[in-house]
C-alpha cells in the first residue's frame, strides 16, 4: 500500500466568507469592533444606505469578544415603550434573518420563560406582561402549571427554596446560533465592498477640535469620516482615549455549558432571582449563564464561586440536571450601565457615534442596533428606536430602568 | 479562590467580601449648588479604568469593616489594601 499524503482525503478547503483586505489609508465610516453589533452596522449601511467605503476594525478576530461568549436568547419582552420599541423591531428582523443574509443561523423560535419567585416577582411580572401586550409584544402569565406544561423539567414543586410562582412567557423568543449570525453580517458585509480588518487594535484618534479625523490602529492611521464605537465592554478604554466620559461600569459575566445530552429542554428558562438562565442549543448541551461578577474586570475570566452558585440554582430549579457533567466555563465583559438599557447616539464630537451600555442583554438586539445604528451614521440623525438611548438622558434624568426585564443580576 | 488580604483580619477567601466600586468619590462640598450636569457626574459616572483601579472593598462575612484596594482589573490582582484613613497610596 503506498503512503498517502496528510490530509489528501479531505475536503476541499470550503470558500472563505470575508475577503481579509490590508487597510485603506481612508474610509467615510470607521466602525470599531468587529462583533455582532459592528457587523450588522456594516450589512445595514450596504444594504439600506449604499454606503460602502466601510472599515470594521477589530483587535482581536472577528466575532471573538462578547459575541462569542453569549447565551444567545432572544427576546423582546421588555417594560418600558422605548426599550420595546428597539427590542421588538430587532426580533422582527430576527424573523427574516436568515433569508436576508442567505445564511443558515439556526433561529429557533422555542419561547423563554422568565420565572417569578415571590409574591413580588409576581406583580412585576404581570405589569410587564400587560405593558408587551399594549406594546403588541406576544406575552402571557402562566401559573405553575402552565409552566410545567411548557417546560416539564422545571420544578414548580413546594419543595424548594425559592417556589415557582409562575412565569412570564414569550412564545415568539428563542435562540440563534450566534456565531453563524456573526459570520451571516460579516459574509454580506464583505460582499458588498466594506473591508473586515482583523488584528486591528485601535490605539488612538486624531482630533481637529469637535471632530475625529481618523483612528490610530497597530496597523497604520486610518482617516474617517464617521466613526462609530461597538466595543462594549471595553468601549471606556476607547473614550478614555477621547476623553469622554461614559456611565458604564465592565464586569465579567460568566456562562458554562454541560456536555452534549439527548434532547430535555424544550425552552428557554430564565430566573432573575436565583441567578440562572438556561437552554438547550441544538447540538445539545445545555447553555446557562450567571450573573455578572461583581467587580469591574476586563480579564474575560470570573471567580468559580459564581459558577458554583449558579449550578446549585440550576440543579434545584432542574433537578434533572444533577447528573449533567460541566464541560468548560468563559467569561466576557460586559458594560453595564446604571438603569440597564444601552448608550446610543451623539458624543461630544460631531461625527463620532457611541454604541455601549447593552450590559448582558446586547446579543438579541444585534439586527435591531445595527439597522438603527446604520440610519444614524447615514442620516447624522439618531434613529427614533434609539434617540431615547442618548448618553444626555443622565442628565436630564429620563432614565429607561429595565433593571426588571434584564433578567441578569447586576 | 482568590485570597483578600483585609487590613484588619488578614487573608481571607473572596467569598467573604463585597465589592464597593470606585474610591476616593466623595460627597460634593457644595451640594446646594451643584448643576444637573454636576450631579450626574457625581451620581452615574464613575472611571472604568482597564489597569490600576482604586476601589472600596467590604469584609462583608467577617469584621465587616470597609476598606480600599488598588487592584489591576485587567488582572484582578490585588496590588495593595489600605484603611479608609490613608492615602491613595503611590503605585510604581
Amino acid at each position: 500500500m503506498s503512503p498517502r499524503t496528510p490530509g489528501a482525503d479531505l475536503p476541499e478547503h470550503p470558500d472563505f466568507l470575508w475577503r481579509n483586505p490590508e487597510p485603506k489609508r481612508s474610509y467615510d465610516v470607521v466602525i470599531v469592533g468587529g462583533g455582532g453589533h459592528g457587523l450588522a452596522t456594516a450589512h445595514y449601511l450596504a444594504k439600506n444606505h449604499g454606503i460602502t467605503n466601510v472599515a470594521v476594525v477589530e483587535k482581536g478576530w472577528l466575532a471573538g469578544g462578547n459575541m462569542a461568549r453569549n447565551t444567545t436568547i432572544i427576546r423582546s419582552n421588555y417594560l418600558w415603550d422605548e426599550s420595546s420599541a428597539i427590542y421588538e423591531q430587532a426580533l422582527k428582523l430576527w424573523e427574516g434573518l436568515e433569508e436576508d443574509l442567505g445564511y443558515p443561523i439556526l433561529f429557533s423560535q422555542r419561547g423563554v420563560l422568565n420565572l417569578a419567585h415571590t409574591l413580588q416577582d409576581v406583580r412585576d411580572s404581570v405589569r410587564r406582561v400587560e405593558a408587551n401586550k399594549l406594546n403588541g409584544v406576544d406575552a402571557e402569565w402562566l401559573e405553575p402549571d402552565e409552566v410545567r406544561k411548557v417546560c416539564p423539567i422545571v420544578n414548580t414543586s413546594a419543595d424548594i427554596r425559592y417556589r415557582v410562582l409562575g412565569a412570564t412567557y414569550q412564545p415568539r423568543a428563542g435562540i440563534a446560533k450566534h456565531d453563524y449570525v456573526a459570520w451571516g453580517f460579516a459574509r454580506r458585509a464583505s460582499e458588498a465592498g466594506i473591508d473586515l480588518i482583523q488584528d486591528c487594535e485601535v490605539t488612538g484618534f486624531a482630533t481637529d477640535g469637535n471632530r475625529v479625523t481618523g483612528v490610530r490602529t497597530t496597523r497604520g492611521d486610518i482617516a474617517a469620516g464617521t466613526v462609530a464605537l461597538c466595543a462594549a465592554g471595553h468601549t471606556s478604554v476607547l473614550t478614555d482615549m477621547l476623553g469622554i466620559r461614559v456611565p458604564v461600569q465592565s464586569h465579567p459575566l460568566q456562562a458554562l455549558v454541560s456536555e452534549l445530552l439527548e434532547p430535555v429542554h424544550p425552552t428557554v428558562v430564565m430566573s432573575n432571582a436565583v441567578h440562572v438562565y438556561v437552554s438547550q442549543a441544538h447540538k445539545g448541551e445545555l447553555v446557562m449563564g450567571a450573573g455578572v461578577d461583581s467587580y469591574n474586570g476586563y480579564g474575560q475570566r470570573g471567580a468559580f464561586h459564581i459558577i458554583e452558585r449558579q449550578m446549585a440554582a440550576a440543579v434545584e430549579l432542574f433537578p434533572v440536571f444533577a447528573r449533567a457533567h460541566l464541560l468548560r466555563t468563559w467569561a466576557g465583559i460586559v458594560d453595564t450601565s446604571p438603569d440597564a438599557s444601552p448608550i446610543v447616539g451623539r458624543t461630544p464630537y460631531d461625527n463620532v457615534y457611541l454604541n455601549c451600555g447593552w450590559g448582558t442583554g446586547g446579543f438579541k438586539a444585534t439586527p435591531g442596533i445595527g439597522w438603527a445604528l446604520a440610519h444614524t451614521i447615514a442620516h447624522d440623525e439618531p434613529h427614533p428606536n434609539v434617540a431615547p438611548f442618548a448618553l444626555d438622558r443622565f442628565v436630564s434624568g429620563a432614565l429607561v430602568d429595565e433593571h426588571g426585564a434584564a433578567a441578569v443580576a447586576h | 479562590m482568590q485570597l483578600i488580604e483585609c487590613p484588619w483580619c488578614g487573608p481571607r477567601e473572596e467569598v467573604e467580601f463585597s465589592y464597593g466600586g470606585q474610591a476616593h468619590v466623595p460627597y460634593p462640598d457644595t451640594p446646594g449648588e451643584l448643576t444637573d450636569e454636576e450631579w450626574a457626574r457625581y451620581v452615574f459616572f464613575r472611571d472604568n479604568t482597564r489597569g490600576r483601579f482604586a476601589e472600596r472593598w467590604h469584609h462583608s462575612a467577617g469584621c465587616r469593616r470597609w476598606f480600599n484596594a488598588i487592584r489591576d482589573t485587567a488582572t484582578y490582582r490585588f496590588e495593595r489594601v489600605y484603611r479608609l484613613d490613608e492615602p491613595r497610596p503611590v503605585t510604581p
